[in-house]
């Protein structure tokens, strides 16, 4: 069971502000069904639109998702624009007494709706970009390319709360935003984020090796395989399977989804990219039957 | 606050008839098994006949049944001795919706070469036995496929599952930690090889679990370094724990047949009481042969913790197939596998009851639940949205 603080059972039990407001100011919209949760801020302001003198949310979530929108709506009444954009999504956590760390997206999740909420207001309509994952996009005003494809959460969001929390390992960076927590394929990538924002190499950068024997060449084709190809495919509810290797010769068969799949020859192209660019220049992929 | 424990797939109450015949064996009869005095051989007497009731309830011969210290560690032996059995066969089959004791092993092997084929189920959960038989071939060394589910007790026809791997000379393995104690078994009437069982999800202690092996299956031991359960699993006994089990066993089988008359009825009773007073729920697995014991119902527009502390603090137990519960942020591997949709799978409780549970828990559920749906409803966007669509 969560170990959660006596404000965050307070909050869950008895949510302020729950509902939402007609004539309302502004509106931030974040997370999504299919994601797990999802919050709706409503703001209402003072005649010189400046200060926030009502606010209301819809939640849908865990008990910290709810406590942590009921937080926010508490913390932003009376407060200026400028400085409720101020609030950090640990300003929420430690209204609350504290999150457990897994459940620190759901601090980020209110301080986004608020952020989202403040921009559209004043007229920053953030673009809205073209996913492609399955879930709908957690955060559908965020820039950048989607890093995680099963939340749908970019680039530029994850570096944002990267440095704002000071995270250092990818499973910190699931716990604050999610991206990661599904099929698991872009951790590589968000380590490369995380080294990016520390102002660092990212830890020993994998380069085809000079030379390789035969038998250290298959061995690194069935790793990158199951390490770096199959994962992907997984999360698109497809598979491979290494049927047989001649020389640069890696034949290839498609399973599940992938079998049949009208994009398989570009999925193979994609496996031939990765293995000549981690294993050998000289590889070319075929797809067979078996 | 006197809890209402709908959460018996998840672990059991000692029987207090069980805790009784293993308490003796802590202070007082503490001797070893195996030593060669009157002091350890009473408690190996004690030992052979929990043996005797394990396999009483199993159908099984006494020299069948191996004591580990839990399910998951019978399924890793099982697994990994057909391995070893049968070397030059590179191939496993399991299926998409196994305990992850038997799933995270088999998802492993990929990693060692081995071809591994995950089965999949129907929107009811019933495992595609067309898919299976096409899988099974000349390199297939195990099949290993749970007798019924924890999260939605659906039952797969593991005979039949068996015979099919047996006709290719694979060895075929169950995961039946659920399905003991609660429907019968009788393996002298079975061609599976090996079957997995729990004690703590039948009214024993926590800590003690038996891997049965058909007699003339080859094995090679998880565990080596002692002679204890006739080389085939190495370490002194948990004597207290396999007493308990025998009891438990023995209980089990005495109380077969309330399970499936008394306890389905109340789940019944809570199944369709629920489904009729909270409209967009639908019953998981509610179109296929299930446990009698288990109703896992989706309530669509809400969170599954949320709806689960809500019910503790009426004291009420129950658990989800949502993500935010597991730790895992992508809801239960068993209801994707199905296809239930996003919208229902984080919005899934399962109850699970057992030979403990009263009518009257049954009624405080049937009449607190609707308004903590309605309630987190309310605060959902989404079913505000649909209520609103409603009116």
């Amino acid at each position: 069971m969560w170990d959660y603080t006596p404000i965050v059972k307070d909050h869950f039990l008895n949510p302020r502000n729950v509902g939402d407001i007609p004539d309302a100011d502004a509106v931030g919209e974040v997370g999504s069904l299919a994601c797990g949760d999802a919050l709706k801020l409503y703001l209402k302001l003072d005649e010189n639109k400046d200060k926030i003198v009502d606010a209301k949310f819809q939640t849908f979530g865990c008990a910290s998702a709810i406590a942590s929108s009921s937080a926010l709506t508490e913390m932003v009444k009376g407060k200026s624009l400028d400085e409720a954009l101020a609030i950090s999504n640990q300003d929420i956590a430690d209204f609350l007494g504290g999150l457990p760390e897994e459940k620190m997206h759901c601090s980020v999740m209110g301080q986004e709706a608020l952020e989202v909420a403040i921009a559209k207001y004043r007229g920053h309509e953030a673009p809205v970009h073209a996913h492609d994952h399955d879930h709908g996009p957690a955060y559908p005003d965020q820039e950048g390319t989607v890093v995680c494809k099963c939340f749908g959460i970019t680039d530029l969001f994850l570096k944002k709360v990267i440095e704002t929390n000071k995270l250092t390992t990818a499973e910190q960076v699931t716990h604050f935003t999610k991206a990661g927590g599904g099929c698991g394929g872009c951790i590589p990538k968000i380590k490369e984020l995380i080294a990016e924002v520390m102002g660092q190499q990212s830890e020993e950068p994998r380069k085809r090796p000079e030379k390789l024997s035969n038998l250290k060449k298959m061995q690194m084709i069935q790793e990158v395989l199951e390490k770096d190809i199959r994962p992907l495919l997984w999360a698109d509810g497809g598979d491979l399977e290494l049927v047989d290797i001649d020389g640069a010769k890696v034949q290839v068969a498609f399973r599940k989804a992938c079998a049949g799949c009208a994009s398989s020859g570009y999925t193979a192209r994609m496996v031939e990219q990765k293995l000549r660019e981690l294993v050998a220049e000289d590889i070319v992929v075929e797809e067979v039957a078996g | 606050m006197k809890e209402i424990y709908l959460d018996n797939n998840a672990t059991t109450k000692v029987d207090e008839a069980v805790f009784e015949e293993m308490r003796p064996y802590f202070c007082e009869l503490y001797g070893n098994p195996s030593s060669m005095h009157f002091f350890g051989g009473q408690v190996q007497g004690k030992v052979t006949e929990a043996r005797n009731r394990v396999a009483a309830l199993l159908g099984a011969s006494p020299d069948e049944i191996i004591f580990t210290a839990c399910g998951t560690e019978s399924d890793n032996a099982a697994i990994r001795s057909a391995l070893e059995i049968l070397p030059e066969r590179r191939h496993v089959i399991t299926s998409r919706v196994e305990h992850p004791a038997v799933l995270t092993q088999c998802r492993n092997l990929t990693q060692k070469g081995y071809r591994v084929t995950e089965i999949g189920v129907d929107e009811a959960g019933r495992l595609d036995m067309a898919e299976l038989k096409a899988a099974v071939d000349d390199d297939t060394a195990i099949v290993s496929l749970m007798w019924a589910n924890n999260e939605t007790g659906v039952i797969f026809p593991v005979e039949e599952a068996a015979a099919i791997a047996k006709a290719k000379g694979a060895l075929f393995h169950t995961d039946a930690v659920q399905a003991v104690g609660k429907i019968p078994i009788n393996m002298d009437n079975s061609v599976i090889d090996m079957l997995s069982l729990s004690g703590h999800k039948l009214h024993a202690p926590k800590g003690i679990g038996v891997l049965y092996l058909r007699r003339g299956t080859p094995f090679r031991p998880f565990l080596v370094g002692g002679h204890q359960e006739k080389s085939r699993r190495a370490g002194t006994e948990n004597a207290a724990a396999i007493i308990a089990l025998g009891k438990a066993c023995e209980l089990a089988q005495n109380f077969m047949e309330q399970e499936n008359t008394q306890v389905k009825a109340m789940r019944d009773r809570l199944q369709d009481s629920l489904m009729a007073s909270i409209p967009h729920a639908r019953i998981n697995g509610g179109g296929a042969e299930r446990l009698p014991n288990t109703a896992s119902i989706a309530f669509e527009f809400v969170e599954g913790e949320s709806i689960l502390l809500y019910l503790s603090e009426l004291g009420v137990c129950a658990s989800s197939g949502s993500a935010c519960t597991s730790g895992s942020l992508e809801p239960s591997h068993v209801l994707r596998a199905m296809g239930v949709p996003f919208t229902c799978a984080h919005g899934s409780i399962r109850f699970s009851l057992s030979r403990y549970t009263t009518d009257e828990e049954i009624d405080l559920v049937i009449r607190e639940l609707p308004s903590i749906v309605e309630r987190l409803r309310l605060m959902s966007p989404f079913g505000r949205e649909f209520l609103k669509g409603k009116a």
